[in-house]
């Protein structure tokens, strides 16, 4: 791995940001707005919800993951998409930068995208709503990891579809995450989903996730072997995802689409 | 021989986009790559670039398998520039020259860039997003960031398409200027007769995927019994069969 490579591979997505104010704002604006309507959804379930009472901000705390898988998702998506947009995806896979180096400049810039769009509106979680993920302690870390690395997976998933259909691929990579959302069981306990889907959705890292943040919150009680379950299903997905990614990359090649891509 | 293409083939679902070339670039030269649309010269040279895989054949630098070398080994010795394909629009020309400078890891990168910024002509709008310059300027700005790397091997794609003539005369005398001062290989693909006359050394002409014709423009000229070029060019493209 050549690290001045990922950085500037980085630098080019981080200029774009500076350049653009617009483009900053709408990074921090969609994660503000969840964080709204979920805080007030969240207040009202825990004066109004037997499930929710007496532990305040399940809900927003779940959203607040939820939107951090997105952003992962959605921020690696973006970085690839904008290759394609601007024209720019021919210079890119001539330069002499390794498909693995392209994958982990895209994987480590998405971070600081995400954590641009996310730490706002945290932040305004506390004072209007009194909740902050910050409740989750140590293990918030280890579910932010898992989290990420699925998100990213979903992200390099969305792009080898780029890569193998073109451009016309991009509306997928808006509708993946709703897609596993209602398998992801997010805002409800796997025992809501019918049986057959409960053990399609135990092959996801979401379920996990989610079901050991409620239980940190509602019982103040720790499963690191879940979240040690989580993590390395979100590993074996990642890995998924790599291999998948070069497979269509090489495929991309055979058919001739990355020299056309974006026209 | 510096470079060498040897049966070199793409096929996509049995038509030959390319059908078994074969040619060689001796180092330092100029070699002008016609034909008309589609005749299949994008693709030649996005094979030699690794964006297109070969269904048959091999493409050998300084006697060596291209795909033995390793991916930014390799790369790091090529550059490309074609008005086709864009720098990130909403980067400062600045930015993208040095986000590229970066990539190929150019030592010096601010001397270089200056350099190559003064002698193109791009220091008046270095500050300037890259999506709001005129076509000349973003092909200049193009042909710098081609050129960041000091290549051994420059791929050139109709690089003053749709260039004023004023602009397009700037940049064929820049290439021109250059060749001298720098050690360069060329494969310039166009279809501007005056600038593969000026520019090239020796020309290959293709159609429908296949090498019609080679050799200098002046031999070619002469062989065909036209009086330039344009005319060759028109003769060959033109002709039912292939010569």
């Amino acid at each position: 791995m050549n690290f001045s490579k990922i950085y500037a591979l980085g630098l080019r997505h981080l200029y774009l940001i500076k350049n653009s104010f617009p483009r900053l704002l709408d990074l921090i604006y969609w994660p503000t707005v969840q964080i709204f309507l979920w805080g007030f959804i969240s207040k009202f379930f825990t004066l109004n919800s037997e499930y929710y009472n007496n532990t305040v901000g399940i809900i927003l705390t779940a959203a607040i993951l939820y939107d951090f898988l997105f952003r992962a998702s959605i921020s690696f998506n973006m970085m690839f998409l904008e290759e394609i947009w601007s024209r720019n995806f021919t210079n890119l896979f001539i330069a002499p930068i390794r498909i693995r180096e392209i994958i982990a400049a895209l994987t480590l810039t998405a971070i600081l995208r995400t954590l641009i769009g996310l730490v706002p509106a945290v932040l305004i979680a506390i004072p209007l709503f009194g909740v902050s993920v910050l409740n989750l302690g140590v293990p918030l870390i280890f579910l932010l990891i898992s989290l990420y690395l699925f998100g990213i997976t979903l992200g390099l998933l969305v792009t080898s579809g780029l890569l193998r259909y073109g451009p016309s691929f991009e509306n997928i990579a808006w509708a993946s995450l709703f897609f596993l959302a209602p398998l992801g069981c997010i805002y409800y306990p796997i025992e809501i989903l019918p049986n057959s889907l409960q053990f399609i959705a135990r092959g996801l890292p979401l379920v996990h996730i989610f079901e050991e943040m409620r239980s940190i919150l509602m019982s103040n009680s720790v499963s690191y072997f879940n979240i040690l379950k989580s993590i390395s299903i979100s590993v074996v997905y990642f890995i998924f995802g790599v291999i998948v990614f070069y497979l269509s990359y090489f495929g991309a090649k055979k058919r001739g689409t990355l020299i056309n891509m974006g026209e | 021989m510096f470079i060498e293409i040897k049966n070199l083939s793409k096929v996509y679902n049995k038509y030959f986009a390319v059908n078994k070339i074969n040619f060689q670039i001796e180092k330092n030269k100029t070699v002008g790559l016609l034909g008309p649309n589609g005749c299949g010269k994008t693709t030649t040279i996005g094979m030699m670039l690794g964006l297109v895989s070969p269904t048959g054949g091999e493409i050998l630098i300084d006697n060596k398998n291209i795909n033995s070398f390793r991916r930014d080994d390799i790369l790091k010795r090529f550059n490309f520039a074609s008005p086709y394909v864009e720098l990130p629009k909403k980067l400062t020309v600045k930015q993208n020259l040095e986000i590229y400078g970066r990539l190929y890891g150019i030592k010096n990168l601010n001397s270089r860039i200056n350099e190559i910024s003064e002698d193109l002509e791009i220091k008046s709008f270095f500050n300037r997003k890259t999506g709001e310059l005129s076509s000349g300027q973003k092909n200049r700005v193009s042909l710098a960031k081609s050129l960041i790397n000091e290549p051994e091997i420059l791929l050139l794609d109709e690089p003053t398409a749709s260039l004023d003539p004023d602009i397009g005369d700037f940049i064929r005398s820049y290439i021109q200027e250059y060749k001298l001062k720098n050690k360069v290989t060329i494969l310039l693909a166009s279809h501007n007769m005056n600038e593969v006359e000026r520019l090239c050394d020796s020309i290959i002409m293709m159609k429908k995927g296949k090498i019609i014709d080679s050799g200098t423009c002046e031999d070619l000229i002469q062989k065909h019994g036209r009086n330039n070029l344009e005319e060759t060019f028109l003769k060959l493209a033109r002709s039912k069969n292939e010569l």
